[in-house]
């Protein structure tokens, strides 16, 4: 819940452009990865969260189900360009479940079934900003999708949003991943348009 | 008491808090100083920085990181503000608030541009602009607990009335050695014409690399981008230099 700042104009975008710069908006849902996609069975299923003392939580896939879950609308912006308005997700917010982590960690490397991996500040994973979502458009996710569960940061470039999330690693250093070592940038942020490093 | 001002369970360290402005300090003509009453402040350690989020009327909001620049065990916490023209939010933090006035802000953030008390190495801080801000919350945090662990600061500014903390940087705590660098217009009969930072002005500060002191730079990108690269040429380990870049945002 935020307090106004008094006096406080900002400098806003125009609100009727909802395309960052270099973007245009696609209807269809368009898929990337960088390998085959990894066939993820449920009863096996894991999201693990693991500080830098080693100390791992785990949920099951019906540990997850039983979590209370939220239901969002969110603009995608994939760093091949295209965007895509009000994508309807359903999942648990990693605000739930790191609330308990014990870390001085600023950072995470997300892994993925599969192998893939993708690293981001920490705190652009809390305050209602990123979900393990395993619904999209009122149906279960799709495994070209990212299905049975992603990671979903939508603020962020797409490939932020790992597909088949399998853990975060928590810890004080930023250690690229996947995209990252091989240029793309750190942070990712479509408004500011970083795709890639020195962007 | 400096460890749990980083650990802790991750949900109440990134919460936002409200804090209360109860005091502003002028220390240069762009600059100020905001003190800030945080109720349930976890602490901190020297070096990190808290993110203010500022929101408009309408509800659009933004984002800023600032540098604490109060020792860890204050009273209240202060952050340093230099206004960037034509910037979205430092001059309104530098200029337009009210004592009374809210901010949120939440932190602290930054676990490893970080002096801890226990180090017992060398230190070299080098300043550039408003980069002085954490280096400052070192300072402090020495003079706090009385660690006789010898500082060196190089502080490099555009012009002498750019200098913040002046009374105590100017009557340095013992152990501690400070070096202004002028860029742009230099004191009367200063010896030094004004000139960006050099390799023989690192020279002089750094610490010998076979006593495996640690560097701490920090300002603009590419001030700190510049000194690192000094550091390392007069062979500093690379793991010894920590550095923290202020932008220009976008970076
Ligand atoms: C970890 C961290 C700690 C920081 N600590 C401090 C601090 O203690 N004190 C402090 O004053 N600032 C600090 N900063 C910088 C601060 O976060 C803002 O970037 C700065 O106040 C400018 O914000 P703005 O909204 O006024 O400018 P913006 O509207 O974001 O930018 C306006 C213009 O100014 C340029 N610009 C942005 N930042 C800078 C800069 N730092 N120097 C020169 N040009 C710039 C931009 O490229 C742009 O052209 C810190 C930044 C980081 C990342």
């Amino acid at each position: 819940m935020a307090i106004v700042s008094r006096g406080f104009q900002g400098r806003r975008r125009p609100s009727d452009h909802r395309l960052p710069p270099g973007q245009y908006e696609t209807r269809d849902f368009p898929v990337l990865s960088a390998g085959p996609t990894p066939r993820v069975d449920r009863d096996a299923w894991r999201f693990s969260v693991v500080t830098e003392g080693n100390e791992r939580r785990s949920w099951t896939w019906s540990e997850l189900m039983a979590l209370p879950a939220e239901d969002r609308v969110v603009d995608l912006h994939c760093v091949t360009k295209w965007s895509k308005f009000d994508t309807p997700w359903r999942g648990v917010s990693l605000d739930l479940l790191l609330r308990d982590v014990d870390t001085e960690a600023e950072f995470a490397l997300v892994h993925s079934y599969g192998g893939y991996t993708t690293n981001l500040p920490l705190k652009d994973l809390l305050d209602g900003q990123a979900w393990i979502a395993y619904r999209y458009d009122g149906r279960d996710l799709a495994p070209e999708h990212g299905g049975p569960a992603r990671l979903l940061v939508p603020h962020l470039y797409l490939w932020k949003s790992a597909k088949w999330v399998r853990s975060l690693q928590l810890s004080a250093r930023d250690e690229p991943g996947f995209w990252e070592t091989a240029g793309y940038h750190d942070y990712g942020d479509p408004w500011r348009e970083q795709r890639y490093q020195g962007d | 008491m400096a460890r749990a001002a980083v650990s802790g369970r991750l949900g109440e360290r990134l919460r936002w808090r409200v804090a209360t402005l109860v005091g502003q300090r002028v220390e240069t003509p762009a600059a100020r100083t905001l003190v800030l009453d945080v109720p349930g402040w976890p602490g901190h350690l020297a070096g990190q920085h808290v993110d203010l989020r500022l929101t408009a009327e309408d509800g659009y909001s933004t984002q800023r990181s600032y540098s604490i620049a109060s020792a860890p065990d204050g009273a209240s916490l202060e952050l340093t503000v230099q206004r960037v023209s034509e910037g979205e939010v430092s001059p309104y933090l530098a200029q337009d608030l009210l004592d009374g006035d809210l901010l949120e802000l939440r932190g602290p953030v930054g676990g490893w541009f970080v002096w801890r008390p226990e180090q017992s190495e060398p230190i070299l801080l080098v300043a550039g602009g408003s980069g002085i801000v954490p280096l400052m919350a070192m300072i402090r945090a020495r003079r706090q607990l009385g660690v006789t662990t010898p500082f060196r600061l190089l502080y490099s500014v555009r012009t002498p009335e750019d200098r913040m903390y002046v009374d105590e940087l100017q009557a340095p705590d013992p152990g501690l050695e400070v070096t202004f660098l002028y860029t742009r217009q230099v004191p009367e009969d200063w010896p030094r014409f004004p000139s960006r930072i050099t390799e023989k002005d690192m020279a002089a500060v750094a610490w010998p690399p076979s006593m495996l002191a640690t560097s701490y730079i920090c300002g603009p990108t590419a001030f700190v981008e510049y000194a690192a690269d000094l550091l390392v040429e007069l062979g500093q380990p690379p793991d010894r230099i920590r550095t923290e870049r202020f932008g220009p945002t976008g970076d």
